[in-house]
């Protein structure tokens, strides 16, 4: 999972000669691909651009785990129902370092939930869109999670220490449930019957767009990206990482005996990449503005699940408090 | 192993695997809606060990009957009368305070019987009972550590526990009366005393609700209905029929 669209709040690149000494020591380090650490000067914009990231990852994380939550009281098997809890597990997880990453950086996390809540922070836009079968959860993996690694593995090598570390350890478990993800559609291909093949096309049908579009518009649509790519906070263009996100995940699609819901996908052996059709960008607009199939259900779950929470955080602090209080007389 | 001693085994292994199956699966129906991203981490790490231990306790009792069904048959293919898990895992999960409750009852319960299957005679159980006591363990300080937050933590939080105890008390007296299934088990060296069960859950429950400012209610009653005897209530279908919807919508199907 991960952050698409970043504000940098900045117009134009400036150069070298423009930059004050602290901003040129910065970017020179940058250049000199040394990693920005939590302690080390850094120009408020990279702060605030990052904060933005990471926490929009990190949101992503926690909203991606109710399209699965949907399913995880119905997997079909105990290894299925075992598989699942532990991914929705790591995905906790990964949240937990992600924030724990921007909070490095003197951002606050409930802050940053909070600016989630009231719609102002973004999460990737794929979590809007319904899981209507176990397809879904299959296709959720392999293409979601797929998508999400391409992106991630980039971002390994991204300039800020704690966020570079945090993605090589999201990595790792990330390609697990990739293949775990294809391998659930792989099964109902190979050993299912007619209806469960129905299904796992049904949900390539649905998830296949949404997946492409969580790269982020194209690059002449996304203005952000050059002052990213000179800060080394994103390493490799959108249009890039889609293209390679296509290449690698065509044969996989023909291995499972599927078809992508685009008559324009075919190889180009002159590019030596594959062609693929226009993608709806009014309807990434669209979602990523709340009006997606499950943008209101995503986040009213994740208000409700705070707010319902906040007697019990209460207790905690108070308890501890008390125990604190006990210990000292 | 005699015949009637295998009943009665496979019985209590149903016992131990719905249970904590059922468990699981209320756990499950917390994802996403936990009151922070630690919890959510915390409830989902229970729920997996149960699940794994329910697998291994229902794979024995599968090989054991011997009549073609394996552990996801049981899980899944199971109504709701062939169910043998304790009533008080299948109640709903209402607030924080009675998933907390509900949790920390089972937790000292499978402590205790884990602790005296460690033991068994039959290697197998014991084997499987190790391992499983190693992760109870620290099932059981977590959900007594929130027992003591939640009781001695503010007024809203202890309002909700003293709401929530009188709730699922009556279920626990499962968990302290065991019937002579258990006794003939216990006798032939396969479980541990169940006496000892029940007088180690009284105690652990006694230690944490002292800490938490609890009052520890009455023993409660044996009435009516029995999880042991599958006569559950009205909770557990629907649970199952949530659980059990694809094996059972296809039944034909592999996943």
């Amino acid at each position: 999972m991960y952050a698409q669209l970043v504000e940098t709040g900045v117009k134009r690149l400036k150069t070298l000669d423009e930059m004050s000494e602290q901003e040129r020591a910065f970017q020179e380090r940058i250049d000199a691909e040394i990693k920005i650490e939590a302690k080390n000067w850094m120009p408020d914009a990279y702060r605030q651009t990052l904060i933005r990231q990471i926490s929009q990852h990190a949101h992503s994380e926690i909203v991606g785990m109710l399209p699965e939550g949907n399913w995880v009281t119905r997997a079909p098997s105990l290894k299925r129902k075992l598989q699942l809890m532990a991914k929705i597990q790591d995905e906790a997880g990964h949240g937990l370092y992600l924030y724990s990453a921007m909070e490095t950086l003197g951002a606050d996390r409930d802050t940053e939930i909070e600016r989630l809540h009231s719609g102002k922070a973004k999460y990737s836009s794929i979590f809007n869109y319904p899981t209507l079968s176990w397809a879904d959860i299959g296709a959720v993996g392999w293409l979601v999670d797929g998508a999400a690694i391409v992106n991630q593995v980039v971002l390994q090598r991204t300039s800020y220490g704690p966020y570079s570390r945090a993605m090589i350890r999201i990595c790792k478990e990330e390609s697990f449930h990739q293949r775990q993800g294809y391998e659930i559609l792989l099964t109902m291909m190979r050993e299912g019957n007619q209806a469960q093949k129905d299904m796992v096309q049904d949900a390539i049908n649905r998830l296949w767009w949404p997946s492409l579009m969580m790269f982020g518009p194209s690059d002449e649509h996304s203005p952000n990206s050059a002052q990213s790519m000179a800060w080394k906070i994103k390493r490799q263009s959108n249009d890039e990482l889609r293209q390679r996100f296509i290449d690698q995940t065509v044969p996989q699609l023909e291995l499972l005996g599927c078809t992508a819901p685009d008559p324009e996908l075919k190889w180009n052996a002159e590019r030596g990449h594959y062609d693929f059709g226009q993608i709806q960008w009014d309807e990434f607009y669209e979602v990523l503005k709340g009006n997606g199939p499950c943008n209101q259900e995503r986040v009213a779950t994740r208000r409700q699940a705070i707010e319902d929470g906040a007697w019990v955080r209460a207790a905690a602090v108070a308890h501890a408090k008390k125990k604190a209080n006990k210990n000292a007389a | 192993m005699t015949a009637p001693m295998t009943d009665d085994l496979i019985q209590y292994l149903l016992r131990l695997g719905d249970s904590a199956m059922v468990q699981a699966q209320r756990l499950c129906q917390w994802c996403g809606r936990a009151p922070a991203l630690e919890e959510e981490l915390a409830l989902m790490n229970v729920g997996l060990d149960l699940v794994g231990q329910a697998r291994n306790w229902l794979e024995y009792a599968a090989e054991l009957s011997a009549d073609g069904r394996d552990a996801d048959h049981l899980v899944f293919r199971r109504d709701e009368r062939a169910y043998r898990n304790l009533l008080l895992v299948e109640q709903p999960n209402g607030d924080y305070a009675l998933t907390i409750l509900k949790q920390f009852f089972y937790d000292a319960w499978h402590f205790a019987v884990l602790q005296g299957l460690a033991h068994s005679s039959d290697e197998r159980i014991q084997a499987i009972a190790s391992k499983a006591l190693k992760e109870v363990t620290y099932h059981l300080r977590r959900s007594g550590e929130w027992v003591e937050r939640l009781g001695d933590g503010t007024e809203e939080s202890r309002q909700r526990m003293l709401a929530a105890l009188p709730q699922v008390w009556r279920y626990t007296v499962e968990l302290v009366e065991a019937d002579a299934l258990e006794q003939r088990l216990f006798h032939s060296g396969v479980i541990g005393n169940p006496e000892q069960v029940a007088l180690d859950w009284q105690t652990q429950v006694e230690a944490i609700f002292e800490r938490a400012t609890l009052p520890v209610p009455p023993a409660a009653s044996h009435f009516y209905l029995s999880g042991r005897q599958g006569v559950h209530s009205e909770h557990l279908g629907l649970l199952l029929a949530e659980m059990q919807f694809l094996p059972r919508a296809y039944p034909d199907a592999t996943w």
